[in-house]
């Protein structure tokens, strides 16, 4: 296992577990990074993360465990929906993946799929296009913002009762982080919120972990975690066939159409960022 | 009406859902978190099965442990054409017995390669893949001698039977687990031939047949035939 030498990624927040995953008593190991970490839940508001004998920096956030293997630059972003009294937080699954965490975040932008691998529930023939929509860098906040996404959705979420027009917006705020905005199908004036937040445990391998984020006092969690287990592991055959695995950041080295906008953005901001780990970097 | 506990990523749970779907028998689905819930060790699922293991059935007073098991009893209580568990035929009787243990051998090599990538068990998933191969090379030459003699499926004769369900759910899934099917010709096109079947429906991680005909068995009169204008 090669260690990880780019400084980007060393910096960055990394979500290691669920919170509410780990056990009460024992320390429990993962990988990130290419490193073995150990973590233990001290109480419910203290996790420690250890690599070696190195003690990390913890970050416990939107129901995660974050940390981070060098010296991290910036606080973790902001989701400030999380905090919203009437929501319900829910820890909704942690999947591995043969992957990159880069190609993750793209099919996590792209709706063009949606039809084709989430058939009859993100999606359905013969409403397969993909409206103009806008995208943008937020400089000052350094993310990307994609929005007036419009899809059609046969059940657009684990509470929805029939197939709607769905507004997305997604919001990319961390190289392996993605947060979706989509309407709420049970109050028109609020949106639920799905974020993505990829474990790199090596180049090519990720722990997808998700949290759902929604006004729905119907659904049980069980329902909630099923449907998007549900939806990730539909997802997981199709990104363990993507060819090379890294994300190649060279506009050249796979051809976009209008639909990518998203991914073009992504790639850019990587690019930028001078991202090494989990990419294939652009020809000097 | 039966009830089926499962888990829908589960292959074991997938294979009595094959059924339940090709024999067109209606049921209602309890969700079962194995992962990462492990809904199914809790003292609740336990004194439904003792063994902590998924799938279950429940019709009136009558439960029923393990996938296999299973099988035999939808095929033997729902099946009119009495072909997906031949008993009045000794010799495809005891193939399709031997088939399922192969079956099991499956779950024990290709399933836990899967449950090491995706779910995060800590076996020895490069054993798991070796043996894994092993067991395809076995199966792929001897779906290959069957086809030159005509046979479609995993025990030789007309029809399909339980042990192709049983075999079918952790090779179709085998990819997850990082076991390719790319040297193993005559399972992709058995495969393919068993997600043509009437009835067939998939799972996240499975994907349908691609177009042509949908395999229709004459001799199943439960079967909804793709072209009756009656229907």
């Amino acid at each position: 296992m090669t260690q990880c030498s780019d400084p980007v990624a060393l910096a960055l927040w990394h979500p290691i577990a669920a919170i509410e995953d780990i056990p009460a008593d024992g320390k429990q190991k993962t990988q990130l990074l290419g490193e073995v970490l150990h973590y233990r839940k001290m109480d419910d508001t203290r996790v420690s993360v250890h690599h070696g004998d190195r003690k990390l920096p913890v970050t416990l956030a939107y129901g995660y465990v974050w940390t981070c293997l060098g010296t991290p630059e910036r606080d973790l972003f902001d989701l400030p929906e999380y905090a919203e009294s009437d929501r319900r937080n829910v820890c909704a699954a942690t999947v591995g993946v043969n992957v990159s965490a880069p190609r993750a975040v793209e099919n996590f932008l792209d709706m063009g799929h949606f039809p084709f691998v989430h058939t009859g529930i993100l999606g359905a023939e013969p409403h397969t296009e993909v409206r103009e929509y806008q995208v943008n860098v937020d400089t000052e906040r350094d993310e990307i913002l994609a929005t007036e996404c419009l899809f059609y959705q046969p059940q657009a979420a684990a509470g929805s009762s029939g197939g709607v027009m769905s507004d997305y917006i997604y919001r990319v705020p961390h190289p392996y982080c993605a947060v979706l905005y989509k309407s709420c199908p049970t109050d028109e004036s609020r949106l639920d919120v799905i974020a993505l937040f990829l474990q790199s445990v090596d180049e090519e391998n990720i722990r997808a972990h998700a949290l759902v984020s929604v006004i729905d006092t119907q659904s049980s969690d069980l329902d909630i975690r099923m449907f998007q287990q549900n939806i990730f592991s539909q997802d997981k055959p199709i990104l363990e066939n993507q060819l090379p695995k890294r994300l190649p950041l060279d506009p050249r080295a796979e051809t976009p159409i209008r639909a990518d906008k998203s991914a073009i953005a992504y790639r850019r901001w990587l690019r930028t960022k001078g991202l090494q780990y989990g990419v294939l970097a652009a020809a000097a | 009406m039966i009830i089926l506990y499962d888990y829908e990523l589960s292959g074991n749970c997938y294979k009595v859902r094959l059924l339940l779907s090709m024999l067109n028998v209606s049921y209602e689905k309890k969700a079962i978190e194995f992962y990462p819930a492990a809904e199914h060790k809790t003292d609740a699922f336990l004194s439904i099965n003792a063994l902590g293991q998924l799938p279950v059935i429940q019709t009136g007073d009558l439960t029923i442990n393990d996938s296999h098991a299973i099988l035999v009893y939808l095929a033997r209580q729902y099946d009119k054409s009495d072909t997906w568990f031949p008993i009045s035929d000794p010799v495809r009787l005891a193939q399709v017995t031997q088939w399922m243990c192969f079956a099991d051998s499956l779950t024990s090599s290709a399933s836990s390669a899967r449950l090491v990538n995706g779910f995060f068990y800590d076996l020895d998933g490069e054993a798991c893949r070796q043996e894994a191969h092993r067991l395809f090379r076995i199966f792929d030459e001897h779906l290959w001698f069957n086809e030159r003699e005509d046979h479609l499926w995993v025990v030789p004769g007309k029809t399909p039977t339980i042990a192709d369900l049983a075999c079918f759910a952790y090779v179709v899934l085998s990819e997850e687990g990082g076991i390719s099917r790319m040297d193993y010709p005559a399972i992709r096109r058995w495969t393919d031939r068993v997600k043509r079947l009437a009835g067939f429906v998939v799972m996240p991680g499975v994907f349908p047949a691609g177009p042509g005909p949908v395999h229709v068995l004459p001799a199943n009169d439960t079967f909804p035939s793709a072209g009756t204008a009656e229907a």
